[in-house]
């Protein structure tokens, strides 16, 4: 058995954002990169997977739509313990275009099990999962917070609104993962770092494909008005503004 | 141009998610000058679904199918792809939530719709179609063009609010096809928290930090949660520590949230935390350290002790709800 987690490359989630060029386009520069936080957590937990398998998982795969920029991000995902890495080598231009190089790259080179991450830190679409799913023609599983392999089957737990649902799935499948999916991600080692560079990174050509949506422009959110301070011996002249100024309350 | 909204339902109802996601629709609609029509799938009763045209549903296909009271992604989105063609929409409307996240996707794809997530207001034109949405998590917007013919969009809530719209709704039962590759996937067991209020669907969230100093000291806040009939959240060292359960964990990677009020109580206000906050229309802190970034982001503060602080605020907010009756 094969699995797959796509990686996203994104802004460090500390990164300050800005735009340049007439705020048509984020201003990277200075900007740490890094796997996406979903994603680390999904490549945590195929690695946790592969070493309880008994070898029933033979091989965990990274891959990523991306320049030869985001080959550090690939790079830091075999320190991680990814076997082998995969870019495509196109800048993304929106879900759709991404998820459509993903799907031609499986058809060709097909995994049992596909993981993404929820979202990205970016620019939040939560669709690249969904779409590969759908492209592939194969079920997903999503908000997946746990997974578990009982010899062939696999058990999946997915957070739903107010509670959670235990659900069981053939293979292939896409599970697109949030938190919890697993506790922490893992660090590279020492040991891991040097036998990242000796790993096989692929790069593919694009295939052609169209995107369906484009950003116009950026815009960051207004200033915020300063906070108004109450005093902590007058909590009632909080509990006044909350109910007669914001009237919340 | 026609327009579709999906809306699910909780146990047979509609929440405030769901009527807002319709005034949403009925103001597109009205902007394309066109119809709302909404697919419900799995059982609702018809004065459930006459509610929808209280905020401006024209149309309501149902679709009732005992497979259908879980959310199997590959057969919901086939369903909703049926509806959409049988009358022609050319936009697919869903909540930014759980489900929106888990459909719209496959959706997108099936129609050759461009899709854009998070939406947060109407379209700013319609020629190119553009729509503003959040991005890098609430740091900031972005206004995404649609260049396809047909269209999929997801609604962050809490974006426009509910309003009232009164419409003569028609009901009508749709069957769509289905078959057993839709249903691969297999729901075995549920487990539904009772009695709580939804932290995606509060208007009021009261939320608790590190600075709560340990998961013994939640009482109070949990009772403030009640008498506001708030959720409860917390910062992620605090799930993170298991002090709270992970569900109600708020910020960059848990939940990204925008209710009327939210109480930061012992949170200092990382970025991170902040990215999952900010859209709150109003934000109270508590916090010990007068320099917490928290207070940047506030809109009230307190500078002290949050377990002296927050008895106190309970008993006055009692006082206020008393002697409004």
């Amino acid at each position: 058995m094969k699995i797959l987690v796509c990686i996203s490359n994104v802004p460090d989630t500390t990164t300050k954002i800005r735009f340049t060029d007439n705020d048509t386009k984020f201003d990277a520069a200075g900007v740490q990169w890094i796997i996406n936080p979903w994603d680390e957590l999904a490549l945590t937990r195929a690695l946790e997977l592969k070493e309880g398998s008994g070898g029933a998982i033979e091989k965990i795969s990274v891959i990523n739509v991306g320049s030869k920029d985001t080959e550090p991000t690939l790079r830091k995902a075999l320190a991680i313990g990814a076997d082998d890495a995969i870019r495509i080598d196109a800048e993304p231009q929106d879900a759709y275009f991404v998820a459509s190089q993903l799907a031609e790259y499986l058809k060709a080179n097909p995994f049992d099990i596909m993981l993404c991450g929820i979202d990205s830190s970016d620019y939040n679409g939560s669709l690249v999962g969904g779409m590969l799913s759908e492209l592939l023609d194969l079920p997903s599983v999503s908000s997946v917070s746990k997974i578990n392999m009982d010899g062939e089957n696999i058990i999946l737990n997915r957070e739903i609104d107010g509670g959670s649902e235990t659900l069981e799935t053939t293979v292939p499948f896409v599970a697109i993962v949030q938190k919890g999916i697993a506790l922490e991600p893992r660090i590279p080692s020492m040991r891991g770092i040097m036998m990242a560079r000796k790993k096989p990174l692929e790069v593919k050509p694009a295939v052609e494909t169209e995107a369906l949506t484009e950003f116009a422009g950026f815009e960051l959110p207004p200033p915020k008005a300063k906070c108004k301070m109450v005093d902590a011996e007058n909590v009632n002249e909080l509990v006044e503004l909350l109910h007669n100024e914001a009237k919340v309350i | 141009m026609s327009l579709l909204v999906y809306t699910e339902n909780w146990d047979g109802k509609f929440k405030k998610l769901s009527f807002e996601l319709i005034t949403y629709a009925r103001k597109v609609a009205d902007q394309l000058g066109t119809e709302v029509s909404v697919v419900s799938i799995g059982n609702v009763a018809d004065d459930e679904l006459l509610k929808l045209g209280s905020y401006g549903a024209d149309k309501i296909l149902k679709v009732e199918d005992d497979r259908l009271n879980v959310l199997i992604n590959r057969a919901y989105s086939s369903i909703i792809t049926q509806v959409a063609d049988n009358i022609n929409a050319d936009i697919v409307l869903f909540a930014h939530n759980f489900s929106g996240k888990a459909i719209a996707p496959r959706v997108a794809v099936k129609l050759k719709a461009g899709a854009v997530t998070g939406v947060t207001n109407v379209p700013s034109s319609l020629d190119p179609f553009t729509v503003k949405k959040m991005v890098f998590t609430n740091k900031a917007y972005a206004d995404v063009i649609v260049k396809s013919s047909k269209k999929v969009l997801t609604l962050f809530q809490n974006s426009l609010g509910v309003e009232e719209n009164p419409k003569p709704a028609a009901i009508e039962v749709f069957t769509p096809k289905l078959d057993d590759d839709d249903f691969k996937t297999k729901v075995t067991e549920t487990k539904k928290i009772t009695g709580k209020v939804l932290l995606t669907d509060a208007e009021v969230v009261v939320s608790g930090g590190r600075g709560m100093k340990n998961p013994d000291n939640w009482k109070p806040l949990e009772e403030l949660a009640e008498v506001l009939g708030a959720a409860t959240a917390c910062s992620r060292p605090v799930s993170d520590e298991g002090w709270r359960p992970h569900e109600e964990h708020v910020g960059q990677t848990g939940k990204i949230i925008a209710p009327n009020l939210y109480f930061a109580l012992g949170i200092s206000g990382a970025i991170q935390h902040l990215g999952g906050v900010s859209s709150s229309k109003h934000i109270v802190a508590v916090n010990t350290d007068k320099d917490a970034p928290i207070f940047e982001s506030a809109d009230y503060g307190i500078v002290g002790d949050v377990h002296k602080v927050l008895p106190e605020l309970v008993s006055k907010i009692k006082e206020l709800k008393a002697s409004q009756g």
